[in-house]
Parts: structure tokens; sequence; C-alpha cells
């Protein structure tokens, strides 16, 4: 039926398609932002083919360059006119690539801006090859000799790639001496060095008490002797394994020519993607991915896995839901069961239901100021007073974070468990007490377990946005990079009171505050795509204990 | 029958069920009580926080005190020696008395007595004058009888023992420049004034002598490299002028020398080459007939403090006049006024832009120029005053009188940097050429005027909230009348939680998505942008158009409710479509280049990470907040009034918006309330999605400063209880205040409403 545009406006039609084009695109723009932030995150570790190509610049200099196209891009002919470039009046359009060239050491930057036009005889060499380094970023090149105790044991002319399988066995020898190395440092001297500190604060709390006896300070001599040997055993380990790390070393020649021996210690991995088939990019693939997940980061954050920021994240939102649950589920309790609903309570719960609209930096101001300052520097001089000047708990870290959170996720919980108790019909707390049951007793027996689905959707709702709290974090307790997990092999095991990393902080830090923030951002994409994961598990936990739990009312209500 | 009960009775009343009954009643008792004290706990542990904040600002708007320590005379073997200056020290323990005997008397600030009495090597010469406090600068130049210049040096220094333990203050009297004297008057003819400032490589003395004549000596020390020598260079300057003089000051590396003259009028000379010193400019600080009785510089060497006989404290700065076009000229900023007698005693603060003024007849004030806060006004002594100094840390104020008492002060006036002014209005900043709304709350050294205007920070907090609004508001209201009132509830169902999970997502990663990738890529495909505001609802209401167009065999295949499953494609080709065009977009019209286009054609400020970004970024997030509120809204409004209006014969959107609409009003409302709460408090997007400078503009293309970013960029580095860490509570407790209210205000609308819905 045809429908003149006159009548078709009078019916308020276009309005209605606004409103639902609105729909769509709110729609449209959540998932394309989740879907956006999972190709770039994911495509990251896929192995991208190598190109290499001569560049003719501006200038009229050429170079070879080798490396992994990274974008594409459309650019106005005057845009690049204004910066300086000769180009034909009647190019109104240009296309430009970026290239990741690596080789920080020899070009002083990985990345490479060329117009396609000034590139010249594009391949794709099956032998170029790259290692993954553990400073300086990516090396391209290729690969003519291999180096032992600094004397060349082979060598192979450029194109050939016979001496590729005892590098890549040699790479493999270095990598796992370095696990060695890693394992000796973290673990083992980590905690002598562990042991000593907590040496120096007994002798100083003996000083401070006044019980710096000869014996007690003999005790504490012997046993500084003990962990002082030990230490030295393992210095002299250390030192025999650091000198077997460095024994190798390969040669390689870079795109434009320039020759680099470089040192096996430095490197992580080595592979030539132009020669690897779909299955062993996917290997590597998943290698890559599960180095992300479980490897600490390197290269100021840029390179290598997020595992502290996730473990710290768990730690946090773990410890913060120890505190909130029984607190939230208590003060919810109160207000439905106990407290007399009048005006007073009626406000309790309009305050409690707004604290929720409260900006997080609020309370990290007030975590900073209350729990850091003011009740860790006073645990600091009832508890802790030998380590001072160096703060324990007067300064920011995991258990005044944990608290801090805990107070801005209380009203999610509080609010959730008193939706919960107040979907529980009456006749079943009156059927309960006519049986002769207390008010503690149907409290404990009838109502609290019909309400846990509501309290566990409360807990997990505040643990998701607990997850992705940052404001607050930054002032309580996060840093960029902590030396030690909070869990660790020393007693009490869980250090409450160490800084920590997380997810999110994460990727500010490493989007906003890296010097390489263009290598950094394929990882800021993979780090965002944890953290959206982490979250709509959670949530979407919560909105299925939700709807199970409304299915169950709806039986009750019959 | 009996047996039974009695059986059951004895049950009852068995030990072991009176013990149980016991306990049950206890534990229902526990309980009752262990939950309400739990609960009372918690909810007392929330609003310690809005308690901690006021607790931590209160003192921001506290009053300063100052309370009397002690009052003693001078020692008698002193009588009759005139102080010309008292120093005091960091500790508040020790202070030291020059006096024109050619002494340096040490005393405690407790007692009064004195510790230790030194004697400078005069020559027989009478000491005529002495240099005016500089803050930040140790070393005193005496003016004597012949034309001669001694310089001083008094320090303190903590002492320790052998064990760490501290002894006290040990005070130190030492020449910086040896003990022989300079010539500053090559005719030998008595200092009536003197007046001495650092320069890069040594200091210049400027004296007056006979009526009133200037005479300047600069001095250069050099240091031999091989053995640690030091040799005086001297070179000698004439002001070009036959005026006479009552004092004389040289700013910082003698780029300006004010020389006031007793007709209350001031000379700026320009002074930078001492051989080429040039008159700039013939200022009138006080009336005709007044007097200047003292000049001092503040803190920092860049502003003047010069009091007057009409009981006024000006301040002064060379700036650029008409509004930073004219000329640079001695400029007056502010006024102060202690009282109606002549200030007497002038002295700045060592470490803050203050300073203390006394008048001759011993009222006192102590003030902050930044702020224009006049921080205590009382009067401290019965006679005139002849000394007064505030220690380093202006915690301590020692005051003598001209009989010779000595009055010292405890003052606690730990925030004079704020006032209602300095916080929200136009200050006048040294270095400034006008008022203007600043935040900048540190510098790179200690003489750093800190400049505290929250307005900026304000002002930006409402600038991101309101683009954030622009595009929130439209689209989840729409949205939510949308899925209300049109929506097929097998969609709604879905479509829902899809937007709610929006506002799960951490605003850390809307953050770092508007500044790693929405800034760049609106930068590069600007106009592009623009067409898809322009486009999107154009092209939207086209494809209704086109569709109402279709056969209706075909339209029918779509079931009412389903369109927005349609318009997907819709959407998405109209926002390809419009970047695709961009660049061509950006040749047509724009010269190829919009940005430059902008600032060259326009003059407008572009800034990658602007408005626009945060706008959209923060708009993303606040669009589910309003629109499951509205939503909820909008959906409960009774059916039976959109059934009654479309049985009289209304179309749909005619019931939704006459009827459905109005009566859903203030759950709108609210909702757009909320949403806004949460824009103004937002973090993290606004941290990550623009430049964090705090602008006074509302320019789409600028980014600004809001109040929570202001804190999570400051907080870390602001000292434990300093005025600026507590500004940024202040901040926190206006956020805190901000979004409660308005919180508060759309809950106590919503639940009225909801009170109407359940009445029709």
């Amino acid at each position: 039926m045809k429908i003149s545009m006159k009548n078709w406006v009078k019916s308020g039609s276009p309005w209605i398609w606004l409103n639902a084009g609105a729909v769509t695109i709110s729609v449209v723009m959540v998932l394309g932002l989740i879907g956006l932030i999972a190709v770039r995150g994911l495509a990251h570790f896929w192995p991208a083919d190598l190109h290499q190509a001569l560049v003719t610049d501006r200038s009229g200099q050429q170079q070879m360059i080798l490396g992994e196209q990274v974008q594409v891009t459309q650019i106005t002919a005057d845009q690049l006119r204004n910066a300086g470039y000769q180009v034909d009046e009647d190019i109104q359009l240009l296309e430009r690539q970026l290239f990741k060239i690596g080789n920080r050491d020899l070009y002083g930057f990985d990345f490479r801006w060329a117009l396609t036009r000034e590139l010249e005889n594009i391949e794709y060499p099956r032998h170029a090859t790259v290692l993954e380094r553990r400073e300086w970023g990516n090396y391209y090149g290729y690969l003519i000799g291999i180096k032992e105790d600094g004397r060349l044991i082979a060598e192979q002319p450029l194109g050939e790639n016979i001496l590729w399988d005892e590098a890549q066995k040699r790479i493999q020898r270095a990598v796992g001496i370095y696990w060695e190395i890693y394992n000796l440092e973290r673990r083992e001297i980590g905690q002598v060095n562990y042991q000593l500190e907590q040496l120096r604060l007994a002798e100083r709390r003996h000083e401070l008490r006044g019980t710096d006896t000869p014996e007690n300070l003999a005790e504490l001599a012997e046993e500084r002797a003990y962990w002082n040997d030990q230490y030295a055993e393992m210095e002299a380990r250390l030192a025999e394994l650091y000198g077997q790390f460095s024994r190798d070393a390969l040669v390689m020649m870079s795109a434009d020519g320039q020759r680099s021996v470089i040192g096996l210690h430095h490197v992580v991995r080595g592979f030539q993607p132009n020669d690897m088939n779909v299955f062993q990019k996917m290997g590597h693939y998943f290698a890559k991915l599960w180095e992300f997940v479980s490897e600490d980061p390197r290269e100021a954050n840029t390179e290598g896995g997020i595992f502290p920021a996730i473990f710290g994240t768990v730690m946090m939102v773990l410890i913060m839901s120890v505190i909130v649950t029984p607190f939230g589920v208590m003060a919810a309790i109160y207000l439905r069961e106990y407290a007399k609903q009048g005006l007073l309570t009626r406000t309790i719960r309009i305050a409690v239901n707004n604290l929720a609209g409260v900006p997080s930096i609020v309370y990290g101001v007030f975590g900073l100021g209350f729990f850091v300052y003011f009740v860790g520097g006073n645990l600091d001089q009832l508890f802790f007073p030998e380590a001072l000047p160096s703060p324990t708990f007067g300064t920011p870290g995991l258990m005044w974070a944990s608290l801090t959170l805990a107070l801005l996720t209380l009203p999610v919980v509080i609010v959730a468990t008193e939706e919960g108790l107040s979907r529980i019909p009456r006749s079943v707390r009156e059927g309960s007490l006519a049986l002769g049951a207390t008010k503690a007793e149907t409290l404990w027996r009838v109502v609290l377990p019909m309400a846990s689905p509501a309290m566990m959707t409360g807990v997990i709702l505040a643990v998701a946005r607990a997850a992705g709290e940052v404001a607050p974090l930054m002032l309580v307790g996060v840093v960029k990079l902590a030396p030690n997990l909070p869990v660790d092999g020393n007693f009490p095991f869980l250090h409450l009171d160490r800084q920590f990393m997380h997810l999110g902080f994460h990727i500010y830090d490493v989007g906003f505050q890296s010097p390489n923030v263009e290598a950094a951002r394929p990882l800021v994409y993979a780090t965002a795509l944890m953290l959206v994961l982490v979250i709509a598990v959670l949530n979407l936990t919560a909105i299925a204990i939700r709807n199970r739990l409304r299915e169950k009312y709806r039986a009750l209500d019959m | 029958m009996n047996t039974e009960s009695s059986a059951l009775e004895r049950e009852l009343n068995s030990e072991k069920s009176r013990r149980r009954r016991k306990f049950r009643h206890f534990a229902d008792g526990f309980t009752r009580y262990g939950i309400g004290a739990g609960g009372l706990g918690v909810i007392v542990a929330i609003s310690l926080i809005f308690f901690y904040l006021v607790y931590e600002v209160v003192p921001l708007f506290q009053n300063a005190s100052i309370e009397e320590i002690a009052e003693y005379r001078v020692d008698s073997q002193q009588t009759g020696e005139q102080t010309l200056r008292l120093v005091a020290e960091e500790q508040n323990e020790i202070f030291a008395r020059i006096t024109d005997a050619g002494k340096v008397h040490f005393i405690s600030v407790e007692t009064g007595r004195v510790l230790e009495s030194l004697s400078m090597p005069l020559n027989g010469q009478q000491i005529t004058s002495i240099s005016p406090t500089i803050a930040g600068q140790d070393t005193l130049a005496l003016g004597l009888s012949d034309g001669q210049v001694l310089q001083i040096d008094i320090s303190f220094r903590v002492e320790f023992d052998d064990l760490g333990n501290r002894i006290g203050v040990a005070p130190r009297l030492s020449y910086p420049y040896g003990k022989e004297p300079l010539q500053l008057d090559v005719e030998g003819r008595s200092l009536n004034y003197l007046t001495r400032q650092k320069t890069r490589d040594g200091f210049v003395l400027g004296g007056l002598v006979a009526e009133g004549k200037p005479v300047i000596l600069k001095v250069r020390a050099r240091e031999n490299m091989m053995t640690g020598e030091v040799t005086l260079r001297e070179e000698r300057a004439q002001l070009p002028t036959d005026q006479h003089y009552q004092k004389l000051l040289f700013s910082d590396d003698h780029f300006y020398t004010f020389a006031a003259r007793a007709d209350g009028k001031l000379d700026v000379f320009s002074s930078r080459n001492l051989n080429s010193i040039e008159k700039m400019q013939e200022a009138q600080i006080v009336p005709e007939g007044e007097r200047i009785t003292q000049i001092r510089f503040q803190l920092g060497n860049e502003s003047l403090l010069i009091g007057d006989s009409l009981g006024q404290i000006s301040q002064w700065i060379i700036a650029r006049t008409d509004q930073g076009k004219g000329p640079r000229q001695l400029v007056n900023i502010r006024t102060l006024k202690l009282g109606d007698q002549p200030i007497e005693v002038l002295e700045p603060e060592h470490r803050r832009k203050g300073f203390v003024a006394v008048d001759s007849q011993g009222r006192t004030g102590i003030y902050n120029t930044t702020a224009e806060n006049q921080v205590i006004d009382t009067y401290l002594l019965d006679h005139h005053p002849v000394a007064a100094v505030i220690s380093p840390r202006a915690s301590l104020l020692i005051l003598e009188d001209s009989r010779g008492s000595f009055l010292t002060y405890a003052v606690d006036n730990p925030h004079p940097e704020t006032s209602a002014k300095s916080l929200w209005g136009k200050v006048w900043y040294e270095g400034y050429d006008q008022p203007e709304y600043i935040w900048q709350s540190s510098g790179a050294d200690n003489d750093y005027e800190p400049k505290f205007s929250i307005t900026p920070l304000a002002l930006g907090t409402l600038k991101a909230a309101f683009y954030a609004m622009l595009l929130s508001v439209p689209l989840a209201i729409c949205g939510a009348m949308y899925t209300a009132y049109f929506m097929a509830p097998a969609v709604r169902k879905k479509v829902k939680p899809v937007i709610e999970l929006m506002e799960a997502l951490p605003t850390v990663i809307l953050g770092f998505f508007a500044g790693l990738f929405l800034a760049p890529f609106f930068e590069m495909h600007m106009p592009g942008l623009f067409a898809l505001l322009l486009l999107m609802p154009l092209g939207l209401v086209a494809f209704g158009f086109a569709w109402a167009q279709l056969p209706d065999k075909l339209r029918y295949l779509v079931p009412d409710g389903w369109h927005v499953i349609l318009l997907v494609p819709v959407v998405l080709f109209i926002g390809w479509f419009s970047f695709e065009v961009s660049q061509p977009l950006e040749v047509l019209f724009f010269g190829g280049d919009m940005r430059s286009w902008l600032s060259n054609d326009l003059g407008i400020t572009y800034d990658q990470r602007n408005a626009i970004v945060v706008g959209f970024a923060m708009g993303f997030a606040v669009i589910p907040t309003i629109y499951s509120i509205a939503e909820d809204a909008l959906f409960g409004v009774p059916k039976s009034l959109s059934h009654g209006s479309l049985a009289l014969g209304a179309t749909a959107w005619q019931t939704l918006i006459y009827v459905i609409l109005p009566t859903a009003s203030p759950g709108i409302f609210s909702a757009v309330m909320i949403g806004m709460g949460r824009a103004v408090g937002e973090t993290m997007i606004v941290l990550m999605a623009t430049g964090n400078t705090p602008v006074m503009n509302f320019n789409i293309f600028e980014g600004m400063r809001t109040l929570a970013a202001n804190i999570a960029v400051e907080m870390g580095e602001s000292a434990v209880d300093s005025t600026h860490y507590r500004i940024l509570f202040l901040a926190a407790l206006v956020l805190f205040g901000f979004t409660f209210v308005v919180n508060t205000l759309a809950e106590l609308v919503r639940q009225r409403l909801r009170k109407k819905y359940s009445t029709l």
C-alpha cells in the first residue's frame, strides 16, 4: 500500500523510526565496541607475515625495510602537502601504510609510515626471521651465523636456512636457563632476602623494647649467618648460570644490510612467519596467548604477559568480597527485618541507595585519607614501630584497596539483599513463627536460604563493579609494576600490606603512561578484552541467578 | 489425658528443655542485637565518608589563631642598644637580635635569656642602616657611617650528640664575603639606607647617602677553578636622576630598580644593564601628602609590598597593561588595609605569599596576598613597634616595642591560601597581566605561587557532563520510548540486557577506547563525524518511508516491534558510508585538511583529545543508566491509560507523546538526573580521553580537566594535610554533595511516581 509523505509524517512514523534507530544505534555501539576490542586484542598474537620492500622517502633516500604491516589508511593529499610532501595537483587521496619494523636498537623507533607509492619490490622472503627480545623489542632480519663464547662456529650465506634448526635448539637451551635463573632469583633468593629483612626488623624491635640483650642478639646473628651462607651459595650458582646463559649468540643481518650480534640471553623466541603453515601459526598463537595470561610483563609492561595484573585483580576482589558480604547482608537484614519501618529507615534506605551513585574517586579519596594515612599510620605506630620510618600499613596497599572497594560496593550488596528479602512472602515467615520458631531461627533457617540467590546476585554484581573500578585504586594501592605478588611462600603467605597490579590500571598505565604507546597498543586491547571477559562472565552469572530466583518466587506467589 | 499432659509438662519443664529454651531465647536476642549492631555499624561506616571528608576540609575555612607565649624585657646589659633586625629560625627555639652597637645577641624564645652575644668587626664605625629582609636570602648587609658595607650570615643548625639524640639549635654568625667591609660610597659618606639583592654570580648593593642620593655597586664573585679562591669584581652604576630618595630596592638580577620618593611616588628604572639604566615610569603610590613607610619584596621577588601612612599595604607587580597588549609597567594588583595608622613594620613570610604588618599603634595583621586574606587582625602591642620577625615556618611571631619589651606569639595559620575568592573568583596572580581563573597547584620551585581556582575544574566538569548528556539523553530516552512502547516483548527481552551490559563495562575500557581509538580516528575523519550526525537521522527516516512504500505482503513479513533488527544493516551502512565519504568531503569543503582549516580559517584551537571524544565515550557510559530507569518508568505506566487513548482514536505516536510521556516524565527526569550524577563523577574516561588541561571555555574541539580527574592526577603527589591536599578533599566533597543531592532528588521523584502509578 502506497502511503503519501504527508500522511506518513502525520501518523508519527518518522519519530517511531527515529526511536527505533536510537535503540539500534545503542545496541550496535555496545556490540561494536566489544567486537572491536575482541578482534584487535586477539589478532595481536597471530604471527603476521613479514613484508620486505624498498622505501624511497621524500628526500629521495632509499631504505630496505622488513616488517609487519600494521595498518593501511587513506590520507588526503592536502594533509601531505601541508606536511611538506610533493604531491601532484590532480591527486586527492593517497594510501599509506604503517609497518612495524622493530630493530629499535638500530633505527631508534620501531614503527614506520610509508606511502604506498613509495614502496617498491614488495616481497615476502621465506627465511625472514623474527626474534622476540627481552629488551629493545622485536628484531626482524636474517640469520647468517651462530657464535659460541664469542667465536663464530657456523655461517650461512643470505638466502639459505641451514642453520635455523641449530639456532632454534640453542634458543630453547637459553630459554631453559632463563627459567632456572628466574626461579632461583624470584623464589629462593627472594626468600633469603625476606628472611634477612625480617631479622633486621627483629633486631630493631628488640632495640625499641629494650630487650636487646646479648643472648637475643647472638641468636639473631647466628640466624643471619645461616641465611648469609645460603645467600652466598645461591650467588655462586647464579653466577654460574649467568655464565652459561650468555654463551651463544646469533649473527643477524637486517634488511638494509646491518650486521648485529644478538646474545641468546636476550631472546625469548625466534620464528620465521613467512615459512609457517596454518597449524604452526596456530601453535604459535596459543603459545603467545598462554604467555600473555601466565607470564610477567616485560619492557615497561609493553610486552610479555599480564599474570600479576590478573592475580592482583582476583586477589583484591576476593578479599573485598570476604569483607563486603557479611556486612552488606547484615545491614540489609537489619534494615528489612529488625529496624522499625519509619521515616528514619526510609531515609537510611534512600541514602544507602544513593551512595551507589557517588563517584568512585570520592571513595578513593576517603580511602587514602582515612584508611591509609589515618588508620594505617596509627597501626604502624602501634604494631610496626621497628620498620619506621618506612611505613608498613601507612602506605597504599592491598588491604586498603580491598576495604575501599568493599565500602564502594556495600550499597550494591545491601540493595540486592534487601530486594531478595522483600520478595519473600509474609506467609512463609508467619508459617515459621506459627510453628514456634524464634525470629532468629526463622531468619536463619527460612528467610536467609530463600534470599541466598539474591545475596549471591548482590555479591557478584559487587565483584563485577569492583573488578572494573580503577579510579579509587589509583589512590589506595595499585602500582604499575609490583616487584612481588601479594601471595608467596614466606610467612604469613598473604601480604596485605603489599601493593599490587590490576588489569584496569594496567590498561591505563600501558595505554597512556608508557613511552612506546604504539607498540603497547595491541596489548592494551588484549588486556581490555581480558577484563571485559571477566566482567561479562560475572554479570551474566548474576543475571542468570536473578532469573532463576524470579522463577522460584513466581511459584511461591501462587 | 492427665498423665499425658503431665508427661508433656514434665518434658517441657525438664532441665534439658529449659536449658534449650533459655539458649533459644538467648540466641534470638543475640541475633537481634548482633544484627542491629552490625547493621548500624555499616550505616555509621558509610556516613563516616561524609564526616571524614568534612573533617579534612573544615581546617581550610578555619581562622588562623595567635596566642601569646611570653613577654620579657630586654636584658639590662643591652639597654641603650637599638634593635636593627630580628632573625628567627626554623625550630622556634632561638632568635637573633642585631643591634646598632654592632652586636648580635642570640636569645631563647621561651625565656628571653641571652644565650650568646657576638660582636661584629666595625673598625670603630657606627651601623647606620641594614638591608631589608628578603624571603629566602640569609645574607644581611650592614651600612656603616663611612660608606662601607659589612655582610653577615646568621644561620642555625640543629645539633645531635654521638648517639643521635638532639641537643638543640646552635646559632652561627659568619661573614660570607670576609670580615673586611666593602666600600659602597667612594666618598665615604654615611649610608642612611641600604639594600641588597643577590644576582646570578654575586650581589648588588644600593645605598642612599646625604639627602637621599643613590649609590650602586655590583659585585661579581668568581671562584678560581684551581685554587677555590674567590675574587670579587666590583662595578659601579648611577641612576639617571637628580631626585632624592628614601628607599631603594632591586628586583631579581637587578632587572628593575625601585626608588621611593618623599612625595609618595615610586620611580621604576629598567636596570638590566647597569651601564645604561633607564627610567621607565613614575608611579604615584599614595596620594599627595601621604608617605610610603615600608617597602619589601614578597617571596619570589616578583611583587612589591608597599606600606603607607594610610595604613594600607598595596601589592605591585610589573605587568603588561591593557590586558596584555600595552607596555610593561608597575601596576597595583591589590590593596589591603590594616587600619588608619601608618604601617611601621612589614615582614614577608619565608615560604608563602604572605606577610606581617604592624602599624604605629601596634595593630598587627597577617595576610595572604593571593587569597587577599587577612587571617589575623589584632592589637598585639600597646606601644610603637620597633621590629618584628616571623619564623621560617610562619608559626612564631616576635615583636619588639619601643619600651624594649619582646612579645612572642605562636601563630597557627596553616591554610591562608584559601578564601572564597581564591577558590572561586578571578585572581590576579604574579606574572599575569590580568586577573584570571587558573588551577595550577604546584610549580618547579619553592617560591611558586599556587593557583587554586576551582572554577575551571568545575566548568570542565560541567562541560564534560554537558557533551555527554548531549549524546546520551536523546539516544537513551528515544531508545527507552521505543523499547517500552513499541518493541516486541521477545526482542525487548534480548535488547534490554545488552544495553544494560554497557553499564557493567568498566569505564577504564571506554576511556582507553576513546583515547587510543576514537581520538585519532575522529581527528582523521572529522568531516565524516559531522556527516554521520547529519545522515543518521535522515537515513533512518528515509528508510522508514521507503519501507512504508513496500507492498504489504513484504512488510507483513516483519512483525510489529521487530523493526530494530531491520535497522541494524541500515545503521551499519550509514556509519560506514559517512566515514567513507569523509575524505572526499574534506577535500571538497575544507581544503583537504579540516584540522588546519579549523585553526587557520576559523581560529579554533583543536586538541586531539577533545570534548567530542569525551562526549562520545562518556555518553556511551551514561546511556544505559538513563535508558534503564527511563524504560522502567515508561513501561510502568498502567496499560489502561494507553488503551483508553488508543480507543479514543489517537495514533500510537500521539498516545506515547500526549499520554504516556507526561505520566512518566518524572521518572524520565530522575533518569536524566542520575545519568548526570554519573557523568559528573566519572573519572577514568575524562582522564584518558582528554588532555586534562584546565580550560575556561565550552569549545567542543578542546579538552577539559574535571574535578574527579584532577583528584586522580594530583592526589598522589600532594603532601598530607597541606592546603593542596585539603582542597582536593574539598573537590571530593563537592562531588559527593552534588551527586548525593541529585540522586536523592531523583529518588524522591521516583518514589512519588511509583505512588502515583499505584493509584491510577
